[in-house]
């Protein structure tokens, strides 16, 4: 772990048709963990992470980036958002969607080039998609989608990576390797943050943690703070018969 | 061909490339309402703009209108976002109202103001010809061909200065915003153009044209494609196609140029929808049925590897077995032994190497649901092709 702040967040509310979803959340990730966000459904875990990449305009409070607004670190940071929130539909190849990655990197107007298209590819080999690179997006399955989602992150090429959800329909198989490559990428000293539903993964996957119920509850090491105490201030009810259930 | 005739071509020709462009984006966005919105509710500018510039043709008026385009857009989502009613609510509750308040000012002032309702929806083709632009006395050729072609060039550079931002705030706002590519200022700059389109179209064909000449040709294109630039040059093509060919359906029937135009796009888009190649009805149809057939060639196959016994085995026992009626055994068997997938020796049915390989790999697939299993059969069965 590094000694580094990865992402500070102060004093955070974010409200929709002012009502909070999230209120006075102070957060701060050193660099270097695997993190996940936890939470019950409306704890605001998704818009968490979209108040920090500026997708949502928070009402009050302050982000940093290693120090920097993020509007000046955007190229340091990746973004997964959730399967769901795009038309697969839509007519384009898992190349393609891939290559977005690096629009970031080249800004306004100026075209992906021979150097992006071997960033896109190189990320699609490390997904295992790369024999899909010309299919159409429709015509992958869910679990081919979240990788090529997950390949396009890996083209961002950046230091902290905010994930939405990625394991959410996808099978054994998928899931296992998604959190090997986050797991790799955690050794090579990337921040990984991850908006997560299922608690009996946590400790297994992770190494830091953060409860959140539109306060935030807790933040730290999985070993020292993933506990019934936690867990039960989170979700409101006992988190043993939850977890037996 | 006259020279009028050849102009009021080119200038339905140019607008229908002008009206697919945008058009496109907004069919992928899901916003073609939109379009229908801005067509209507743009005529309290055009009546402002015209008190103003007396002149149909001003760009003030063009600018002017295009700006209550753009306002219908905030206004809708403005009432969206109070989350008490759902989008198309609040579209029927904008352009309606500010469709109206220009009615008003049309009959308020209709002794003074040459411009009747009609006029803004059904448009004139016809005549576009004869409203030239002059300068100095000189004859430069349509009016509304200046206006639509100057159009036309600026949404030509627009789309290809920004189609990559296009590109990625359409299919995921969230990214696009994370990247830095605003979605918000890509969204006002379509709705401008959009609007700006509308107005500059809406003298020569009508508003209810401009609608239909942004709407079918991108949905039409979009049944045959899966490529986004080849879905924008396909919309193109049809406009342009429906643009020609609906003059000369016009001039044949003797009725409204903009009515055959609109009328041959919707037919033009039955066409397609019939007969696309993978997304159309005849060709889903016949994939379901195909597949039906596939599913019971597997059953066949299943029963075959399951039993060594050549009673179960029998030609004829295998129908009764299976229970199916004559016709549907005959075109199983006749399916599996054009694929090789079984062999007969004396009315006893065998499955081959290749049945057995398919048989496996098909029953992998069925119980875990995993595309690698069957990536290498999916170029002979329909099946297996999503």
């Amino acid at each position: 772990m590094g000694e580094k702040i990865a992402v500070k967040v102060d004093d955070l509310t974010v409200a929709y048709n002012y009502k909070p979803v999230l209120w006075d959340i102070d957060l701060t990730v050193p660099e270097g963990v695997l993190m996940a966000i936890v939470g019950p459904n409306g704890a605001g875990k998704s818009t968490l992470i979209k108040a920090i990449l500026g997708i949502i305009k928070p009402i009050a409070g302050s982000i940093s980036i290693f120090g920097e607004p993020y509007a000046k670190q955007r190229k340091m940071v990746a973004y997964v958002p959730q399967k769901g929130s795009v038309d697969w539909d839509f007519p384009t190849t898992a190349f393609d969607v891939v290559l977005m990655g690096t629009y970031g990197s080249l800004g306004w107007i100026k075209r992906p080039g021979a150097k992006e298209k071997k960033i896109a590819l190189e990320s699609m080999e490390k997904v295992g998609m790369l024999s899909y690179r010309n299919r159409q997006i429709s015509q992958l399955s869910g679990g081919q989608q979240q990788r090529v989602f997950l390949a396009r992150a890996l083209a961002q090429d950046a230091s902290i990576y905010f994930m939405d959800e990625p394991f959410q329909g996808v099978d054994a198989t998928t899931e296992i390797a998604i959190i090997n490559i986050l797991k790799e990428l955690r050794k090579t000293g990337k921040t990984v943050i991850v908006v997560h539903h299922d608690l009996q993964t946590v400790p297994e996957y992770f190494d830091w943690v953060t409860f959140l119920n539109v306060k935030r509850i807790a933040t730290g090491p999985v070993k020292e703070i993933f506990n019934d105490d936690n867990l039960t201030k989170t979700y409101g009810i006992n988190y043993k018969v939850a977890v037996n259930k | 061909m006259s020279s009028p005739q050849i102009e009021i071509q080119i200038i339905a020709a140019v607008v229908a490339m002008a009206c697919a462009i945008p058009g496109v984006f907004l069919v992928l966005r899901k916003m073609a309402l939109i379009s229908d919105a801005i067509s209507h509710s743009i005529l309290p500018g055009i009546v402002i703009g015209f008190f103003i510039t007396q002149d149909l043709n001003s760009p003030l008026l063009i600018l002017f209108a295009a700006f209550v385009g753009v306002l219908t857009v905030v206004l809708v989502e403005y009432i969206q976002k109070t989350g008490l009613v759902k989008e198309d609510t609040a579209i029927g509750l904008v352009f309606p109202a500010l469709f109206s308040i220009g009615v008003i000012m049309i009959s308020k002032n209709a002794g003074d103001v040459h411009l009747d309702v009609d006029a803004v929806l059904l448009g004139e083709l016809a005549f576009a010809p004869f409203d030239s632009m002059m300068i100095d006395g000189t004859d430069w050729g349509p009016k509304s061909l200046w206006i639509m072609g100057s159009i036309l060039i600026v949404i030509i550079s627009l789309l290809l200065l920004f189609f990559k931002e296009l590109k990625v705030s359409t299919f995921d706002a969230g990214l696009s915003a994370s990247l830095g590519i605003s979605p918000v200022v890509i969204h006002y700059g379509l709705m401008s153009v959009s609007s700006i389109t509308v107005v500059g179209a809406f003298d020569a064909v009508g508003a209810i044209l401009v609608v239909a000449l942004m709407i079918a040709p991108a949905a039409t294109a979009y049944l045959l494609t899966e490529d986004l630039k080849r879905m924008i040059v396909l919309s193109i093509f049809f406009g342009v196609l429906a643009a020609i060919s609906g003059y000369w359906f016009a001039n044949w029937l003797d009725a409204s140029i903009s009515g055959s135009i609109a009328t041959t796009l919707g037919i033009i888009f039955l066409i397609v929808y019939l007969f696309a190649p993978k997304k159309g009805l005849i060709s889903v149809l016949y994939r379901q049925k195909q597949q039906q057939i596939e599913v019971s060639l597997i059953t066949f196959l299943l029963h075959l590897n399951r039993h060594d016994e050549k009673r179960e085995r029998h030609i004829n026992h295998l129908r009764e077995h299976i229970d199916w009626q004559e016709a549907k055994a005959q075109k199983v068997l006749n399916l599996a032994l054009k694929n090789n997938l079984v062999e007969i020796e004396n009315d006893i049915v065998f499955l081959t190497e290749k049945g057995l390989t398919f048989t496996e790999k098909s029953l992998a697939y069925i119980i875990e649901n995993k595309h690698e299993k069957i990536d290498s059969m999916k170029d002979d069965f329909f099946l297996f092709r999503g």
